[in-house]
């Protein structure tokens, strides 16, 4: 008894981004795609990630914290969305249960029409893998690996060893590709210790894209970074999201990061709160 | 694939983990050394063993034998058909070995006198190949040789005819002197039997009860510088002692050698025995190295010691021997040829005794098999133990790494193959340890003489003593099966032992393994 139609409208809160930054990231007018409140709700398909009703608590011996009551939210094939709310507010913890990493108490997360939030452990292993992207705030590189080899991680995993040392040449292509457009080609062979948190944060957004993913899930990726850093890496971001048609969605409590989103959710209380 | 890029990867930056399977290491040098010798050991005593005492052995469980050995021995060869090789009848008795040492002392022995038959004898095992004259191991003859006994030995007493005749000369001119001595003091010398220091022929041709009597009456010009007694082999350890000299290196004393004579008493055949005695000449020594044969056994004609024991039937031309040995082909299938024996020859109507070489050693065999299991029982249970320094290790690698698996679960890989990296990376470090044990093992055996000798040089104790052993060396094999074993049971151990933290880390929940710190 969750609907979409009967509670999504007052809790979905998205916010068109001032015309201020259209003008510095131009064609964002074609990809902003506004709900239109209280408009007739748009049929799934017209959504790439769509949330209803989640519902997660956490126990603590027998004291029940419950974050999350009831998140209903959807996202539109190209947009940058910005998720922002006090901390402890459970952004986190959303963007897990959309990421299939975590499942919710109650509630559903459809992807590109499919429920994927009850589906069996290797076929959201495989969800992740190929598409969903994900982009930590502490970078999260696999320490032992190089550069180069933390992004080809996912396609390793995906490709058993053969086909992988088959289709090596065109994996490491894409790879260098990707890094070039982080612009970290010059940082291929370092090991994850010997890179700044810029270059980490880069690598791992190359990492990200390595599968060609329809979704990049972003937990606070500019918040373990300085100003400089931080900016930069949001406009590598923005620019996948203009011309790649790459959907976000992008956690930050920087409300100045927050602005230069198509649309931001908020979240307080664990519900959705319009802005 | 980035399963064994993370279990190589790890492997190349843990090296604590390395040190957590040194004991791996350790244990498979030492199981290879263990087994190497112990099967050197075993190899070689068998390979005597066998030598001494052929594949079968047929033998009467009286002392006075059986009638017949040809008819025994037509019988053998048709019950084994082709897959005999050779077969000999012996004579085997216990007898009193007594040896002159300086004057009017013996040096006492019991051995075990074997009658064999020159012509076939060497046929059944490798009596010949431990004789000390090398004629002699081409073909065996109970006459003494002029000379060049044991080439390859050091500082062997000159042997053979050259020195009997010189002793006797030697005696014989010492003991003119002495009567020249005693006419000169007017003694009466047979009256005098206290005299000291005679080193004479004790035995010469005053040996009163010489059941040889009516030879020697057939021929009385018996001149020992021309002549020899019946020739008899002695057991290296019968006629010698082992001992250090004082440089500390280990030489053979000899009582006596070949050229010298020996006395022998012997039960004659018959209820109640009676005991007769010969003088015997030493022809050659037997060294199967055999420690227990060595100082055991003796070997005479059998024709001689069947007459002295009075074992034929001279009306009808029949002849006694007690046992019978039987060589086979090469990979014959003992127990089944000594199964049909037994078959053709019913313990009923024929009171043998027919065993193979193994039933006749079974416990010797059997106790080194059963060292050998315990020793590898328990070094295995030292790299069992290892195996919890791995698991321990592992898990805290495990935990270490807890942030890893998370992200690898992130990005989209499956708990088992979280749980294959680890599981990789025990088996590549099993696989590490036991290599470099196996290195470290095969090095010790290769050189475990020189090993042995440096530890003696270093504790000034000696580590292998040959004068325990009678091995000069340590004898090892290392078989390309318990080596393949060894490595095998090593490696699974690491494996084990790394289930655990594999499976810890494939149940890990990635949201808390990320959030680990
Ligand atoms: N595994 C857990 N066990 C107990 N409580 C948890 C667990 N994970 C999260 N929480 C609680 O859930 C709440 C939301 O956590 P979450 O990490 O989602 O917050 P957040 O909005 O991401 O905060 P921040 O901005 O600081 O990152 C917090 O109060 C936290 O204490
Ligand atoms: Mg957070």
């Amino acid at each position: 008894m969750n609907s979409l139609t009967a509670t999504s409208s007052p809790t979905i809160a998205v916010r068109p981004t001032g015309a201020a930054q259209s003008h510095a990231f131009p064609g964002l007018h074609s990809l902003s795609a506004t709900v239109p409140l209280p408009a007739p709700a748009p049929a799934d398909s017209d959504y790439q990630l769509v949330a209803r009703g989640l519902h997660k608590s956490f126990r603590k011996g027998n004291l029940i914290i419950p974050v999350l009551r009831g998140v209903d939210f959807a996202v539109r094939r190209g947009q940058f969305t910005a998720v922002v709310g006090q901390s402890g507010s459970g952004k986190s913890t959303l963007l897990h249960l959309l990421a299939t990493l975590d499942a919710p108490d109650r509630g559903e997360v459809h992807f590109e029409g499919t429920r994927i939030d009850n589906l069996p452990p290797i076929k959201r292993d495989r969800i992740r893998n190929r598409n969903l992207g994900m982009i930590f705030q502490f970078y999260h590189l696999l320490p032992e690996l190089t550069t180069l080899e933390n992004v080809l991680a996912p396609s390793m995993i995906h490709e058993g060893i053969w086909s992988y040392l088959r289709h090596k040449r065109a994996h490491v292509e894409r790879a260098q590709r990707l890094l070039d457009l982080v612009g970290l080609s010059h940082r291929l062979q370092h090991r994850p210790r010997e890179l700044s948190g810029g270059e980490m944060q880069r690598a791992a957004i190359a990492r990200a894209l390595i599968a060609a993913p329809q979704l990049l899930l972003a937990d606070e990726p500019t918040g373990n970074l300085d100003r400089r850093n931080g900016v930069e890496i949001l406009s590598i971001l923005r620019t996948l999201n203009r011309e790649e048609n790459l959907t976000i969605v992008m956690v930050t409590h920087d409300l100045a990061i927050a602005e230069r989103a198509d649309c931001t959710v908020q979240l307080v209380e664990g519900q959705v709160q319009a802005t | 694939m980035y399963k064994l890029l993370l279990s190589w990867r790890y492997l190349c930056t843990r090296y604590i983990a390395l040190a957590s399977i040194i004991s791996v290491t350790l244990g498979v040098a030492t199981l290879i050394i263990v087994n190497a010798v112990m099967a050197g050991f075993t190899e070689e005593a068998n390979k005597r063993l066998n030598g001494i005492i052929s594949d079968i052995v047929f033998e009467s469980v009286s002392m006075d034998g059986f009638p017949n050995p040809d008819w025994h021995k037509a019988e053998i060869r048709k019950v084994l058909g082709s897959d005999l090789v050779g077969v000999t009848a012996t004579v085997a008795v216990p007898a009193m070995l007594s040896i002159p040492v300086g004057h009017d002392q013996h040096l006492a022995s019991p051995v075990r006198l074997i009658g064999v038959d020159e012509q076939t004898y060497a046929e059944v095992g490798d009596f010949g190949k431990y004789l000390l004259h090398p004629e002699n191991r081409q073909q065996l003859s109970f006459l003494l040789r002029q000379d060049g006994y044991a080439p390859e030995r050091e500082k062997f007493p000159r042997s053979g005819w050259r020195y009997r005749r010189a002793r006797i000369m030697y005696e014989r001119a010492y003991e003119e002197q002495v009567a020249l001595e005693r006419a000169k003091l007017g003694a009466v010398p047979q009256q005098e039997p206290a005299e000291p220091a005679i080193p004479a022929d004790p035995y010469g041709s005053a040996v009163p009860a010489d059941p040889y009597a009516s030879h020697q009456a057939a021929a009385p010009t018996f001149d020992p510088m021309t002549q020899q007694s019946t020739g008899v082999i002695l057991g290296i350890a019968v006629c010698s002692q082992r001992q250090k000299d004082e440089t500390g290196e280990v030489r053979d004393f000899f009582f006596c050698r070949p050229g010298d004579d020996v006395k022998i008493t012997i039960p004659t055949a018959g209820s109640p025995p009676n005991f007769v005695s010969d003088v015997l000449t030493v022809v050659d020594i037997y060294e199967s190295k055999m420690s227990e044969y060595d100082a055991s056994l003796a070997f005479m004609p059998l024709e001689a010691l069947q007459n002295l024991r009075g074992m034929f039937d001279a009306q009808h031309n029949v002849r006694y021997v007690t046992s019978i040995q039987i060589k086979l082909k090469p990979g014959a299938d003992l127990n089944a040829a000594r199964d049909r024996l037994q078959s053709r020859f019913p313990i009923r109507q024929y009171p043998y005794r027919i065993q193979t070489w193994r039933d006749m050693q079974g416990p010797l065999l059997a106790a080194v098999q059963l060292e050998t299991t315990i020793l590898n029982i328990l070094l295995f249970l030292i790299i069992a133990v290892a195996g919890f320094g791995i698991l321990a290790t592992f898990y805290m690698i495990v935990v270490e790494k807890t942030r890893d698996v998370g992200i690898l679960k992130a990005l989209g890989a499956p708990s088992r193959g979280v749980m294959s990296i680890f599981l990789g990376y025990g088996f590549s470090l099993g696989l590490v340890g036991s290599g470099v044990g196996l290195g470290l093992g095969l090095l010790f055996v290769h050189y475990i003489n020189e090993i042995a000798a440096g530890l003696e040089r270093i504790t000034g104790r000696p580590i292998f003593d040959p004068t325990v052993y009678y091995f000069r060396e340590i004898p090892t094999i290392v078989s390309l099966h318990t080596v393949v074993g060894v490595m095998a049971g090593a490696v699974a151990i690491a494996v084990l032992a790394s289930v655990l933290p594999a499976r810890r880390a494939a149940r890990l929940h990635p949201v808390e393994a990320l959030r680990y710190e």
